[in-house]
């Protein structure tokens, strides 16, 4: 069973074809990478599924995306907020809220309802050990998310996704704003998460995409050029624009 | 370059020339006109204060022991009434024999107060002549009487100005911010582009309309509504003054706190929306929190606009220097009392000074406000 699909899918940023009819699926507990040169529409792709897009002005979606195979958007059962409560993001660069480090954990749970102390107390926990956070916050939960390190705001963003417990993580070039330790914290953390989670990431680091994913599409200029195991994308793609793409050739 | 230095020459020279103005008041007497007090010299009291001299005329105080003195009732006598003791002829065509005849009758009349000129001081003075307090700062800023014109001496109290610019400007932003922040969350955060293309502009509008147009608007419409809704005999009120204010400071509160609400990261947003928060949760939970500091400043300088507005408030808010006690009384603002009085005041006369220092306290309380949104917006910078 495909966790996600999208079936001939075209995206319209007013009379800019962004996505040009991309069929694809993703395996629950997969971890999928999306590369390709900037503006090649991946980001857009990515943000298909938690329905990021409709913030833009002028944008027009056709064809069907799916998630645990139904429609998520022409669905009329399916609101929006229970959709993004099962798709977490994590973006580019962190950003945190204005709040504590415990709040910004808990600010999922607090919008979807969840208030309960104990209950918030207990997620808050989890979500920050699962993100590899907990020993080096567990003394200042209640000190502004601001005061972290970039490293630590970025994996607090990723707590802060888990804490309302997602089957699929989409994650945005999560460490391109960070430095090296950081970014081997990361990738560690993507590769634990993925016995729970499904994992869609976006990056432009072709060594990244070959540590940590399981599958890897290739985007170029809206379309999906290539789509495989990612040992056959790095080693031995099908098509030539691949292959110059994952050996630095251009991009 | 040069002119930044030429504007701050200018800044300085005008605070400069307020506070000499302003200070030169707590250098003189209130007795105005020159006068002086004069009595006999066996009476104990030799000390007065503006105070007390009121007191005195006003019959409020009218023996000498109230002042420190023998218990005696106070004779109180006015150069006015010098028909009451002498003939026209024993004071003289051009009353070249009143200071002695003068100095006669205080000597004759142990428990007299009199009030003269100090032209008409005798050659040959045997009585005493009483020390009255200069005006200075305590009694300045904490009395509660302001009659700057009083015979013989003034009363230069501004509590009561004070508290009723502190009043109005106050609920004025009470008023203001409410609907300002709303109309900014809503201009930000919810309406489209073409409308907010046609809201800006109108806003902007709002902010340069004359304020005397605003206090006629008052003054028809919002002062006669008052006078009808609380059933008071006159509209003209601090609450008047309050709501014109608040309509005056709203483009100022408006456009400062939209461009704070703009300036939240898309990030931050798109943050609170992809964990499932709808669209009012995250203006409640991360967009106000955000701008928090910007909001804040946009009140504080919603506070001066009301603080230093003058014409409007002058027209609705019933000028009575009294101390407010409530929201639906005639008070006076500083800017107020300054507009109104300064061209009936003689030029360096008590009177003026006063209002010169009034002025400096204005300056103060605004400056005061100034620094504080600085360091809001520090704060600010600071936190990104």
């Amino acid at each position: 069973m495909n966790k996600i699909e999208t079936k001939n899918l075209n995206l319209y940023y007013g009379t800019f074809h962004a996505l040009k009819g991309i069929t694809m699926s993703v395996k629950a507990n997969t971890v999928t990478a999306l590369i390709g040169p900037s503006g090649c529409g991946k980001s857009t792709y990515l943000r298909l599924f938690n329905r990021m897009n409709d913030l833009i002005p002028g944008v027009k979606i056709e064809g069907d995306v799916l998630l645990d195979e139904k429609d998520i958007y022409n669905n009329k059962g399916m609101r929006i907020d229970e959709l993004r409560k099962k798709v977490g993001m994590v973006f580019q660069k962190p950003n945190p809220f204005p709040k504590s480090i415990f709040e910004n954990v808990a600010y999922g749970l607090r919008v979807n309802g969840m208030n309960h102390a104990s209950f918030v107390e207990e997620r808050v926990e989890t979500s920050l050990k699962q993100a590899a956070l907990w020993d080096e916050v567990k003394d200042k939960l209640k000190k502004s998310a601001f005061a972290l390190s970039g490293g630590q705001q970025q994996r607090l963003c990723i707590a802060r996704a888990l804490a309302i417990e997602p089957s699929v993580l989409l994650m945005d070039e999560p460490a391109s704003a960070l430095d090296p330790i950081s970014t081997a914290k990361i990738e560690d953390l993507i590769y634990e998460l993925k016995n729970k989670y499904t994992i869609i990431i976006v990056t432009h680091n072709m060594q990244q995409a070959g540590r940590v994913s399981d599958k890897t599409a290739f985007f170029y200029l809206g379309d999906l050029i290539e789509y495989n195991d990612t040992n056959i994308i790095f080693t031995n793609p099908t098509d030539p624009n691949t292959q110059s793409y994952v050996t630095g050739r251009f991009g | 370059m040069i002119s930044s230095g030429i504007s701050s020459l200018a800044v300085l020279l005008i605070v400069i020339f307020l506070f000499r103005e302003g200070f030169s008041l707590f250098s003189t007497s209130p007795l105005e006109n020159k006068n002086i007090i004069v009595v006999n010299k066996t009476n104990p009291v030799s000390k007065l204060n503006a105070g007390q001299i009121k007191a005195i005329f006003d019959q409020e105080i009218t023996n000498w022991k109230d002042l420190g003195g023998n218990n005696d009732s106070i004779i109180l006598f006015t150069i006015n009434d010098i028909s009451n003791y002498f003939s026209d002829e024993e004071v003289g065509a051009e009353f070249e024999f009143l200071p002695d005849k003068l100095n006669a009758l205080v000597d004759s009349n142990p428990t007299m107060l009199a009030v003269y000129q100090d032209k008409y001081l005798a050659k040959k003075f045997s009585g005493k002549i009483v020390n009255v307090a200069k005006n200075n700062i305590p009694d300045f800023i904490m009395g509660k009487q302001w009659f700057p014109t009083a015979e013989p001496a003034v009363q230069l109290g501004v509590a009561p100005l004070i508290l009723g610019t502190l009043l109005v400007s106050f609920f004025a932003i009470l008023f203001a911010l409410p609907v300002g922040l709303a109309t900014a969350i809503y201009m930000a955060e919810v309406a489209d582009e073409r409308l907010r293309k046609i809201l800006k502009p109108v806003i902007e509008l709002l902010a340069g309309i004359p304020s005397v147009v605003y206090g006629f608007f008052g003054l028809i419409v919002i002062v006669p509504m008052i006078h009808d809704v609380f059933n008071l005999p006159v509209g003209e009120t601090a609450l008047a003054g309050s709501i014109v204010l608040g309509i005056m400071a709203l483009p100022t509160i408006i456009t400062v706190s939209e461009d704070a609400i703009r300036n939240t990261p898309r990030s931050m947003k798109e943050a609170s929306l992809a964990l499932g928060a709808n669209k009012w949760q995250t203006i409640y939970r991360v967009v106000i929190p955000y701008s928090m500091s910007g909001i804040s400043a946009a009140a504080i300088l919603g506070i001066g606009r009301a603080l230093g507005e003058t014409m409007a408030v002058l027209m609705v808010t019933g000028n009575a220097a009294v101390m407010p006690k409530s929201l639906l009384q005639p008070v006076r603002t500083i800017p107020a009392t300054i507009a109104a009085e300064l061209g009936e005041a003689p030029a360096g006369g008590v009177h003026y000074q006063a209002l010169f220092a009034l002025g400096c306290i204005l300056f103060l309380i605004t400056m005061a406000i100034n620094i504080w949104v600085q360091a809001i917006s520090t704060r600010r910078k600071m936190n990104k």
